[in-house]
């Protein structure tokens, strides 16, 4: 019977790919083993070997296809003794279907988070909050007739780069990977030849060394922006960006401070085990000095990562790997920027109130569909930025719904919602009609395995179940 | 001096210096009126890149032989010119020669032939099983095989190593089961480490393989601590640690290096300088200006540079540095020279970066040919039995590989228990983990 040669994927992330290459063609014998075309995908380029013996009888996806998607069927074999002419591709063996947002509801996102910015002008008073975000911030206006194109998230930083790169000589980027192989997941394409190996820096595999070095950088008058390929790694650089980043401008009379990034993916990705899955927002967020972002969508990503090389203290920025290839519209204006340390309100509701950062919002968004759907209306908070935290956002919503879910993918134990737990009992305990809940990661390190790392990581299904839980009895 | 790849690179690099208060110019000092002229930055670049036609011709190789083989108490600064040279054995025609040469006989080095062909084996399915989907991710070590299948042919039972990602030879040469490592590749029912680890991150206590770290080169300064515990309890267990060239920039390559010198640890200290760190050549970890192996000089540390594609000449030189070890003579840092032939992982694509034919042109050859003219030019071997091997050895590795995958492959099978998911996070399982299990409903 006839086989199958499915697209192959290169890594769990890869969704599709270009067939650049047909190595053989219809009506040559293959052997296991033999190269039978070439892909290449955003990553990488590689060979596809045949596993089976057989007659290549038909090439469905003719080469020079892009965007190809994982496991389609690009051609099919013919075992020995079948007539080549007659074989068809199973019925089974069909694209998979890629999850894209539904540009219809990027669109109200992005309405909503304009009513966000309005509803933040009726925030509490500052002396509730002092600590946080005390003088308001807005969103500046998108203006009326603003286009907007579709981005993925991972152009979006890297358009976000080029520009302060343009703008600011003294803009740089380091890291492992980032120049000759465009970033180890292509976030800082082409910036290696449109600015030189003086400012886009590969470095030893030494993070401890090149965050240092952003540091004293940093302090020399340049503005470093120093990718590391997951926050995983820049454990062994902490040291630098606690007590060297975070804490010199205090300790130096605030005489000599680091403008500088950190930035790279953080949290989960697809099966990449415990010590390259951990979320660490509450790390960072915990240390006076630093500031923290972390964007969900292509938008804020760019706006606020150019703020962040703006801004002239340490920010930690916390990117998302399996946002990277996902599209949002961005806004087509000349140098927008957004401020850090305010939250924007991604859907309107009444009845709780569901806040998360990076990818959690995206599971939220889809909570509250579901959740309208038996008649919860949930308002959807996107915290964007860790450090400042934007308290004020989240109690102006929370005396609406009186009730909270916090989202977040790490650990519970001294986490992100705690923090807001606390802060709106301590602001709005009187206009909470139930305790507030956390949606998180289960207390274990992130296992490897499909099914493990599935049940250990928090999703919408436990937005759900828990909004349910808080809404009990309404 | 005979370098690995000459030095070339971008002198000049500067800013236009547009937004900067820079000193240059015409300036007094003291009593003398001078010149400053800009300072310029120097960055490093490989000799080839693709498209180029890689040539190593130029590459100045000792020959097999020559090198001389000091006693096992030899002080650093005796041997300083071992970390210049490489040590050679094996001729290109297969021949053995000099006093590195003569410590393995014919039916050990046969073993040693064998398991750097079952390593070889393994990969190349395990490579095929992630193109098909049936594993996330796999690392191969082609062209490196000797080293690690060397190594542990010199090492002792009990003794334990701290291995990066490209040394599943330490396993298989020291009879850990293949089937175990297929199972926790395709992260199936069988598991040995139950899901919870990387395909490639093996660990066996029993087979002195610690838990590989994702984290890079944080094993190496383990491995001293290890080897330290070994000597404070009166232990005669010797440790080894493993990283790779582009790892030594790392802070805990120098710690390690500090540690061991200071308290002479039992301990062997493995480079494996496979010149490229993914995409990063490894002069940009190196400079100029030294060896890898050179570093330990610096430190008062022995150092040996030796030929990584020469099983003969690995064996001899791990266990000089193993002996010096366990004699508690301290210390001995190993540069193991050789060349990654494949991609860095299933994830990488290295046509982007240096020239395809690059590894073809590697003047130290592929370690399982070199092993197998070497036996059959001594009259151990033949072309028959060397064909037939390989595809008896093939054979089994398929067989296993069909067992490992009835249960279960990346996307097959019900996967490692989700029960146990919560075990082990702390040595007794805590009340409120218990209770996560519960609620999940295994």
């Amino acid at each position: 019977m006839a086989i199958d040669i499915l697209m192959p994927a290169l890594s769990p992330t890869m969704e599709e790919g270009t067939l650049s290459k047909w190595l053989k063609s219809e009506g040559d014998t293959v052997q296991p083993g033999d190269i039978i075309a070439e892909i290449e995908t955003d990553k990488a380029n590689m060979e596809v070997e045949a596993v089976d013996e057989g007659i290549l009888a038909k090439i469905l996806i003719p080469e020079g296809t892009e965007a190809v998607k994982v496991n389609a069927v690009i051609a099919v074999l013919a075992e020995e003794g079948e007539n080549a002419d007659e074989v068809q591709p199973s019925a089974n063996g069909t694209a998979a279907e890629q999850d894209k947002p539904d540009p219809s509801q990027q669109i109200s996102a992005l309405e909503e988070a304009d009513q966000g910015a309005s509803s933040a002008q009726a925030a509490p008073n500052g002396s509730l909050l002092e600590s946080e975000a005390a003088p308001v911030l807005l969103d500046p206006e998108i203006p009326a007739g603003t286009s907007f194109t579709e981005t993925t998230v991972r152009d979006a930083l890297r358009d976000a780069m080029a520009e302060e790169m343009r703008r600011d000589e003294r803009v740089f980027v380091m890291g492992e990977e980032v120049a000759e192989y465009q970033g180890a997941y292509k976030v800082t394409r082409e910036l290696l030849q449109e600015f030189g190996a003086a400012r886009v820096v590969d470095t030893p595999i030494t993070e401890h060394g090149f965050a240092g070095l952003g540091v004293g950088a940093a302090f020399g008058g340049l503005i470093p922006v120093i990718e590391f390929m997951t926050f995983n790694f820049a454990m062994q650089a902490i040291d630098h960006i606690i007590n060297s980043a975070a804490k010199t401008l205090y300790m130096s009379g605030g005489q000599m401070g680091a403008p500088i990034v950190f930035r790279g993916p953080n949290g989960a990705a697809s099966r990449v085990g415990a010590q390259h899955s951990q979320d660490y927002a509450a790390w960072y967020g915990n240390v006076p000095g630093l500031k923290v972002v972390a964007p969900y969508d292509a938008a804020d990503a760019k706006a606020l990562l150019k703020s962040a090389i703006r801004d002239p203290n340490p920010v930690v920025f916390l990117e998302h790997e399996l946002l990277y290839g996902t599209s949002f519209d961005v806004p087509d204006l000349e140098d927008f920027t957004l401020p850090i340390g305010k939250a924007a309100v991604k859907r309107v509701g009444t009845d709780v109130t569901l806040v998360g950062y990076s990818r959690m919002v995206g599971f939220a968004l889809e909570a509250a569909e579901k959740l309208a759907q038996e008649g919860i209306c949930a308002e959807v908070i996107d915290l964007r930025s860790i450090r400042p935290l934007d308290m004020a956002t989240i109690i102006t919503s929370v005396k609406k719904t009186s009730r909270l879910v916090t989202c977040e993918e790490g650990w519970r134990h001294m986490g992100v919602g705690g923090e807001i737990c606390a802060g709106v009992t301590e602001h709005a305990f009187d206009y909470l009609d139930a305790p507030p809940m956390r949606v998180t990661q289960k207390d274990v390190p992130l296992p490897y395995a499909g099914n493990l790392e599935a049940l250990s990581l928090p999703n919408t299904d436990d937005i759900i179940m828990t909004a349910r839980a808080v809404c009990e009895g309404k | 001096m005979p370098e690995n790849i000459k030095d070339k690179g971008v002198s000049c690099v500067h800013l236009t210096a547009a937004r900067f208060k820079v000193y240059t110019g015409r300036r007094v000092v003291g009593e003398e009126e001078i010149d400053l002229k800009p300072l310029a930055l120097f960055v490093p670049e490989p000799e080839f890149r693709p498209g180029d036609m890689p040539d190593f011709s130029g590459l100045e190789l000792p020959k097999a032989g020559e090198t001389r083989r000091p006693p096992t108490d030899a002080k650093a600064e005796d041997i300083r010119d071992l970390a210049y040279t490489i040590i050679r054995v094996m001729r290109r025609d297969g021949e053995a020669l000099g006093p590195w040469g003569d410590l393995l006989d014919h039916d050990e080095a046969l073993r040693g032939l064998k398991n750097m062909m079952t390593v070889r084996a393994y990969d190349a399915r395990m490579q095929m099983a992630q193109r098909q989907g049936k594993t996330s991710f796999y690392i191969q070590c082609l062209g490196e095989e000797a080293i690690a299948c060397a190594f542990q042919h010199a090492l002792e039972k009990g003794d334990m190593n701290f291995p990066t990602y490209r040394q599943q030879g330490l396993l298989i040469s020291a009879g850990y089961p293949i089937l175990d490592m297929m199972n926790q590749v395709y992260s199936n029912a069988k598991d040995p480490l139950r899901g919870r680890q990387l395909p490639i991150m093996y660990s066996s206590k029993e087979h002195g393989f610690f838990s590989i770290s994702g984290n890079l080169a944080t094993q190496f300064v383990q491995a001293v601590g290890w080897a330290m515990a070994s000597a404070i309890k009166g232990d005669t267990r010797i440790a080894a640690g493993w990283i790779g060239d582009g790892s030594t920039a790392e802070s805990d390559f120098h710690s390690a290096l500090v540690f061991a010198s200071t308290y002479r640890a039992p301990v062997v200290l493995n480079i494996v300088n496979n010149q490229w760190a993914i995409s990063t050549f490894q002069g940009i970890a190196r400079g100029g200006a030294a060896t890898f192996a050179a570093r330990g000089h610096g430190f008062g540390i022995p150092a040996l540079r030796v030929d990584g594609n020469d099983y003969l000449a690995v064996y001899a030189v791990s266990k000089w540095a193993i002996e010096r070890a366990r004699k508690g003579l301290g210390p001995t840092l190993i540069e193991h020279v050789t060349y990654r032939a494949g991609a860095h992982s299933t994830s990488d694509d290295p046509s982007a970066y240096r020239p395809k034919s690059e590894s073809e042109e590697w003047p130290l050859g592929d370690p399982i040919e070199r092993l197998k003219t070497y036996l059959i030019k001594v009259g151990a071997w033949s072309e028959e039995r060397h064909v037939q091997t390989k595809a008896e050895i093939e054979a089994e590795i398929m067989a296993l590989q069909k067992q490992a995958e009835k249960s279960g492959t990346l996307h097959t099978g019900d996967g490692p228990s989700p029960k146990e998911m919560f075990e082990d996070v702390f040595k007794d399982t805590p009340l409120h983990l218990r209770r996560q299990r519960q609620a999940s409903g295994v």
